[in-house]
């Protein structure tokens, strides 16, 4: 290991210099691949509108429940006392489909159509207007409503493709801290760079890459992007022996700009990579998955398993663990730390990019803060897994997915993170450690 | 570009109630982490417990605008005691992530749906300000002169976001120079010192915890007093302002949150004002006036990280009050 050492080792931070110089190539680099996109996404939120009416033999009902699918992700309203609704969507010349909660209607009363065998569902296509009405038929008969298990294993089949795609991303973020100790804020960031540079090259109004080249140019591009800061920021920092606490902030403070950064390049709004909106095709039983998201499960699945082979068998694999045990033992057993630290970036910068993609279809659509979105739910995936052990965090991930699916059968779906993050409180009480983690990691 | 418009509007955040409740915010984290070093980076809940506890309490419950006062800082101080049970035991970044949670955690759940009648959901609250209005002493009419001159409701805000600053102050600047404040800072230097002459080093946290949290609710409170109580306010980028406001003025000091804040304000309204007007006078011609307002939130992340890096004692600080630089 003691070959690989570098000839870069012996130099003095130029603190100020190298910090500015991050910033300016941070900003080349967003220029570069992400200036054209800002022209595809508009600068207000949600311009047009669905809109509807529900109600039965003229009489409105209120509180009925409708949930609103397609680009920009999934919405949910309920009827006020004039039994009217209406939401905001990003997009014009889209479908969203339409869904009428039938336990949300009074006893005895289902959305009835003898044509159609979900009359519950209906597809609305926003024209170029931007405005359109959905109205239900409602009368006496029977509801169509899936049974809790359907919903169950749906949820779980849901829970598992988010807990993959989180794991990706936390498996970085906790050999990050493994190996230097930073508690990375700024990994949120590395997630929403992979997606605004894959729209940068692949949009229809920019580069217009066809996929297969322009996602993994894009993942090679977040893993450039954790390659720079190692060299611009964390390395000095190190070299300089900051604290932990301080390093934390200074991630805090990188997050923030580049954060901000995204958002001034591609406005406020969420956009859309293509192919985000591909037919849901049934597998078994109630579970259906568009090929976008089969070929994200699989690839989740094929990239943790290679990494968790190389983690364990390849000689780099082998020193990060050792470092992540004992940093000073290592590098007096002749691991070249700082190449390690180096190569760990590289990689949490690639998966991260690659994990933001993936959740960009899944979400659907990207967004400047969509890494800050998640971050805490990447957090307590790896405290739960137990901070600083790779497949702790896998583990972690793949609970705190589930668990955030899952959980939205019993509480309303926009708390669905806050369930997680209590779970996270929770097991922190009892086993602080996390799950694979030892006892000596809380200090 | 109208400079004396921009350099009034700057010198009147001076006196904004926004400005008072960071200062608020940041004396409270001050406490935590100057003072006693926990790394609280839940901040923001506190404030919106205190901000959300003063709202509810006056439009649901009919309470008078004292006793909203009194249950905001009611709520974050049985918040800090829930939080601080599992969590003081833990170590610092442990800590850090844990609080941040449970702020998301109280801002969720004010955010969501399911509670909207009380909570107002994503719309947040408003209009409660009719008992608060009616306490004031002060004459109908505007007051002051040059850039200070507000009307008679605004005054009442800042008159008492001014008292309730000072009084924060003075309780916070006696405490530390007291034997309770020396036992905070020798935990923070090294607790199993602290530990081994007796002390309860537990008690002594979770004290500083619920000193600082109820500080930090009456900056939410303060906030919320001019307008209205937005759960969009409420987010992680609050609590990293008020982080980037403290660490300016200095994180182990009593008047450094003050300056801090001050300074923080007033650069963030000039930079609001004067980026967007350069844009208009062509002095940006690459960016749009939405875009040049972004800039200045790209400028607190590079301030943040700048400061912590080359002088993380802020400007008051002393170096050597600060174990979290080792």
């Amino acid at each position: 290991m003691a070959t690989t050492r570098t000839t870069l080792a012996a130099r003095a931070p130029r603190t100020i210099g190298v910090l500015l110089a991050a910033i300016a190539a941070l900003f080349a680099i967003v220029m570069l691949t992400a200036g054209p996109a800002s022209a595809t996404t508009g600068a207000d939120d949600d311009p047009f509108r669905i809109s509807g009416n529900v109600q039965l033999d003229g009489e409105p009902l209120q509180g009925v429940h409708l949930t609103i699918d397609g680009p920009g992700g999934k919405q949910e309203v309920e009827t006020d006392e004039n039994g009217q609704w209406r939401v905001g969507v990003p997009e014009k010349n889209a479908e969203y489909s339409v869904t009428l909660d039938e336990t949300s209607l009074p006893e005895g009363i289902a959305v009835v159509d003898p044509e159609d065998d979900t009359p519950n569902i209906k597809e609305a296509q926003v024209g170029a207007g931007g405005r359109v009405t959905v109205n239900f038929f409602i009368g006496e008969g029977t509801r169509n409503v899936t049974s809790f298990f359907d919903q169950l294993v749906q949820r779980i089949v849901n829970g598992l493709s988010f807990g993959l795609m989180l794991a990706l991303a936390a498996v970085g973020l906790s050999l990050v801290f493994g190996t230097t100790g930073i508690s990375n804020f700024a990994h949120a960031e590395m997630v929403t760079f992979g997606p605004v540079v894959a729209a940068a090259l692949v949009s229809a109004t920019t580069l217009a890459w066809p996929l297969y080249i322009g996602l993994p140019v894009a993942v090679l591009l977040s893993a450039g992007l954790g390659l720079l800061l190692d060299v611009i920021i964390w390395r000095p920092l190190r070299r300089k022996r900051v604290g932990v606490v301080q390093l934390m902030i200074v991630s805090i403070g990188l997050s923030l700009t580049m954060r901000y950064i995204f958002q001034f390049f591609i406005g406020g709004g969420t956009s859309q990579l293509p192919f985000s909106t591909t037919e849901k095709i049934p597998l078994f039983g109630v579970v259906q998955m568009s090929i976008v998201d089969m070929a994200s499960f699989a690839i989740c699945i094929v990239v943790i398993v290679g990494f968790a082979l190389w983690l364990t068998y390849s000689r780099i694999g082998k020193a990060t663990r050792a470092i992540s045990d004992n940093s000073s033992l290592a590098a007096a057993s002749g691991i070249d730390v700082d190449a390690v630290v180096r190569v760990i970036w590289i990689l949490a910068g690639a998966l991260a990019g690659l994990s933001g993609i993936l959740y960009a279809y899944f979400r659907p659509g990207l967004k400047w803060d969509m890494g800050a979105q998640v971050l805490l739910l990447m957090f307590a995936a790896v405290t739960l897994g137990g901070l600083g052990t790779a497949f702790g965090a896998l583990v972690g991930s793949i609970i705190v997915g589930l668990l955030v699916e899952i959980s939205t059968l019993w509480i309303p779906s926009d708390l669905k993170y806050a369930g997680a993050l209590v779970v996270l409180i929770i097991i922190l009480l009892f086993r602080p450690q996390g799950i694979l983690g030892r006892r000596e990691r809380i200090g | 570009m109208d400079w004396l418009q921009i350099f009034s509007n700057s010198a009147s955040s001076i006196l904004s109630p926004a400005t008072m409740a960071y200062a608020l915010a940041a004396l409270g984290l001050a406490v935590h982490f100057g003072f006693a070093g926990l790394l609280n980076m839940g901040i923001a809940g506190f404030m919106a417990l205190g901000a959300y506890g003063y709202a509810i309490s006056i439009l649901t419950f009919g309470f008078p605008w004292w006793g909203g006062v009194l249950v905001g800082m009611g709520a974050a101080a049985v918040f800090a005691l829930i939080l601080g049970i599992p969590t003081l035991r833990l170590r610092g970044d442990y800590l850090a992530i844990v609080t941040i949670a449970a702020a998301e955690v109280v801002r969720l759940l004010f955010l969501t749906t399911a509670f909207d009648p009380v909570t107002g959901s994503a719309d947040g609250l408003s209009g409660y300000h009719t008992s608060f209005r009616a306490s004031n002493p002060i004459p109908a009419g505007t007051y002051g002169f040059g850039p200070w001159t507000f009307n008679a409701v605004d005054w009442w805000v800042r008159i008492l976001g001014i008292v309730a600053l000072a009084l924060a102050v003075l309780v916070v600047w006696r405490l530390m120079a007291s034997p309770w404040g020396r036992v905070l800072k020798g935990i923070r230097e090294d607790e199993d010192a602290v530990r081994s002459l007796g002390k309860n080093v537990f008690q002594y946290k979770m004290q500083a915890l619920v000193l600082g949290g109820v500080i930090a609710a009456v900056g939410g409170i303060v906030y919320a007093l001019p307008s209205a109580v937005s759960p969009g306010v409420y987010v992680t980028s609050l609590t990293f302002f008020v982080y980037t406001a403290l660490l300016l003025g200095g994180a182990a000091t009593v008047f450094g949150p003050l300056i801090g804040s001050l300074i923080f304000w007033v650069l963030q309204t000039l930079l609001s004002n004067v980026l967007p007007a350069m844009v208009a006078a062509g002095v940006l011609p690459f960016m749009s006036q939405i875009q040049a307002s972004t800039l200045r939130f790209i400028l607190v992340g590079i301030a943040l990280m700048l400061l912590v890096i080359f002088r993380p004692q802020g400007i008051l600080g002393n170096k050597k009050e600060l174990t979290f630089v080792k």
